[in-house]
């Protein structure tokens, strides 16, 4: 019997805040679905990632979530209930591309938003929350990205939501800013918030997400905990080489080979006997690395394709 | 229903925009003024170069002398009334009823009207004795004819291009579509886009008329508050629309176009800049559709023909009735994205 306190966050866990089933959305004269029978259940507060490469339908898919989209077919359920118009008033959305409108501070885009809502989080709490101290009388136009990143989020948080969309939150900006907007994603998480986050960054989905769904011409090909996808698919490590490095047959070596971004990956459970017929071949190993498997290759794996293909 | 807290916010946020947005708020400003200015200024010499008396009846009754008199251009009216309204306006110079004796009516503000009595005591016309009689009233310069019109063509672009350009850069640009995730309907942010901008068209109005007023002292025979009246019409109109170009346009260039394809024509055959009386009637038939001329004949009549909202009423409902129409046709097919 767990203890009441850890009872509390298994049953919370397990209670699903939002629900995708089959969803189907066909663009008028498209030949294939954007999204082809999507189905995903997101527990409550944890964030969950929605991961695959450019025009996999993950856009789409959110959209549709969000309430924004209409699907073809199929349903999203909000606590076991069709979503209405007053979804809007539980989510909090962050699209991925958002002007704010001409000629306001940040402030003014916090209170026009915070208008909009029956009920809104004061200006104030948003500004520490999200760490805009600085530039909140700066208009808006005038933010590096990673502030108005942190901005657009602030008025996804505005009506205090319970979901949290965040569409692709960190294209674009630098490895610094990028690890800034995860702290605060951690820190909104850890307000008890549900959030689903669509990236086609591996490591942020590995960095950020309870759970992942991995998105492949509009289905979810793999869902689960991002570290126990990686355990049920793989039991080796990568070993990679350079290119020119590589003298090897693919034959001659205890594991899957595969050519990537100017590098030879070998993924494999036998780090000794592939080094070994590596040397045997001749290939010089100074550039050699040997690193655990990533989302990134479990896409390969399931896909035959890489991500950025 | 419409909720007025998001009416409000919506409406502080774009009012705010645009009177932050220096360059735009400028351009409102200064172009009517510098166009009433410069109309005033080109056309404020006398480029009447004869003297213009006007004949009830027909000008061969004159006595011989007076009818042969070199510079003058005599002008038949029908009767006495239509001549004496022309002559309150300095339209004409004098005017004269021939008969035995002969009466005339010269406008004692008038300075040419003073010259053509002395011309006119100095030939036959002078035996026996003609009647004299005395009307008065200012002149309508072709400043008071024109600025309903310049206004009203500034009125039509800041409506057209304010609400419907800027609501379609919005739907591109995805500010459209982050305001579709909230609450917000598509009524209220519309109603907010009207407000606001009608507000901006009718301060940028009452600045420039009153402004140029000060220094031009306009001619105006009819009631402002008729004035304000058919121009809060006429905006609401040309705002809805504006409305109804944006309400699916999704590419600047497209609204551009049409935006463009419904305002030249208007600036150039609403009668802004003269009047359609003489023109062809398929060209007035033409003009007839669009709001712009309607705004502009009902300003102008209260402005140079004291005309009252009951003697311009066709006008009003021509505009009110387009008003309705754009508005439910924009509104049921906005989208957002």
């Amino acid at each position: 019997m767990p203890a009441p306190q850890a009872q509390d966050w298994y049953n919370r866990r397990m209670a699903t805040v939002l629900e995708a089933k089959n969803l189907v959305k066909r663009y008028p004269g498209a030949s294939v679905n954007a999204v082809d029978g999507l189905s995903l259940a997101v527990p409550e507060g944890i964030c969950f990632g929605l991961l695959g490469p450019n025009g996999a339908g993950k856009t789409t898919s959110i959209e549709i979530m969000e309430g924004i989209s209409t699907p073809t077919s199929g349903e999203v359920l909000y606590r076991g209930r069709p979503i209405g118009p007053d979804f809007k008033e539980r989510s909090g959305i962050q699209f991925q591309a958002t002007a704010l409108q001409d000629h306001l501070s940040v402030r003014e885009v916090l209170q026009l938003f915070g208008s909009l809502y029956p009920r809104s989080v004061p200006i104030a709490d948003l500004a520490k929350l999200c760490d805009l101290g600085e530039f909140l009388d700066r208009d808006a136009k005038k933010l590096s990205g990673g502030q108005r990143q942190r901005v657009l989020l602030a008025v996804a948080l505005v009506n205090d939501p319970d979901v949290i969309f965040l569409d692709e939150p960190t294209t674009g900006l630098d490895p610094q800013a990028r690890r800034n907007f995860w702290d605060l994603v951690r820190l909104i998480r850890g307000k008890g918030k549900s959030i689903l986050l669509t990236t086609h960054y591996m490591e942020e989905a590995h960095e950020l997400c309870d759970e992942v769904a991995i998105v492949d011409r509009g289905r979810v090909i793999a869902q689960g905990e991002p570290d126990r996808l990686l355990k049920e698919h793989f039991d080796g490590v990568t070993i990679e080489i350079p290119k020119e490095d590589f003298r090897a047959t693919a034959a001659s070596l205890p594991g899957k080979v595969v050519e990537r971004d100017g590098a030879v990956e070998i993924m494999t459970h036998e780090v000794e006997k592939t080094v070994a017929a590596l040397l045997a071949a001749g290939s010089p190993l100074g550039r050699l690395k040997i690193r655990p498997r990533s989302l990134e290759d479990l896409f390969l794996e399931l896909t035959g394709r890489g991500m950025r293909e | 229903m419409i909720s007025p807290r998001r009416f409000a916010a919506v409406f502080v946020a774009r009012s705010k925009e645009f009177l932050r947005d220096r360059g735009a708020l400028a351009w409102n400003l200064a172009f009517p003024l510098i166009a009433v200015f410069g109309m005033a200024f080109i056309f404020s010499g006398d480029h009447q170069e004869v003297f213009k008396i006007g004949v009830v009846g027909e000008a061969a009754a004159l006595p011989a002398g007076l009818h042969a008199t070199k510079y003058v251009t005599f002008v038949d009216f029908p009767d006495e009334e239509a001549g004496q309204q022309r002559l309150r306006r300095h339209q004409i110079d004098l005017l004269v009823a021939p008969g035995k004796p002969l009466h005339y009516w010269i406008n004692e503000t008038s300075p040419k009207g003073y010259l053509v009595e002395k011309v006119l005591l100095g030939t036959d016309a002078a035996v026996p004795a003609p009647i004299r009689g005395v009307v008065t009233g200012r002149p309508i310069r072709y400043v008071d004819w024109l600025v309903s019109g310049l206004l009203a063509m500034n009125m039509m672009f800041s409506a057209l291009f304010g609400v419907g350009y800027s609501i379609v850069r919005y739907r591109k640009n995805g500010v459209l579509k982050r305001l579709k995730a909230t609450p917000l309907s598509a009524f209220e942010f519309l109603a907010a886009q009207v407000a606001s901008r009608l507000c901006l068209i009718l301060a940028v109005f009452a600045i420039v008329y009153h402004g140029a007023d000060f220094f031009l002292h306009f001619q105006r025979l009819g009631s402002m508050l008729d004035l304000y009246i058919i121009f809060t019409i006429g905006a609401t109109c040309l705002i809805s629309l504006g409305l109804l170009i944006a309400a699916r346009a999704n590419s600047e260039e497209l609204a551009g176009g049409l935006l463009n394809l419904l305002s030249w024509p208007m600036m150039f055959l609403s009668g802004v800049w003269f009047s359609l009386e003489g023109a062809p009637k398929p060209i007035r038939l033409f003009a007839n559709a669009f709001p712009l001329t309607h705004v502009i004949d009902a300003a102008r009549a209260v402005m140079t023909e004291g005309a009252t909202l009951g003697q311009v009423a066709d006008h009003l409902y021509f505009l009110i009735g387009m008003t309705v129409s754009c508005l439910l046709v924009g509104a049921w097919s906005f989208r957002w994205e």
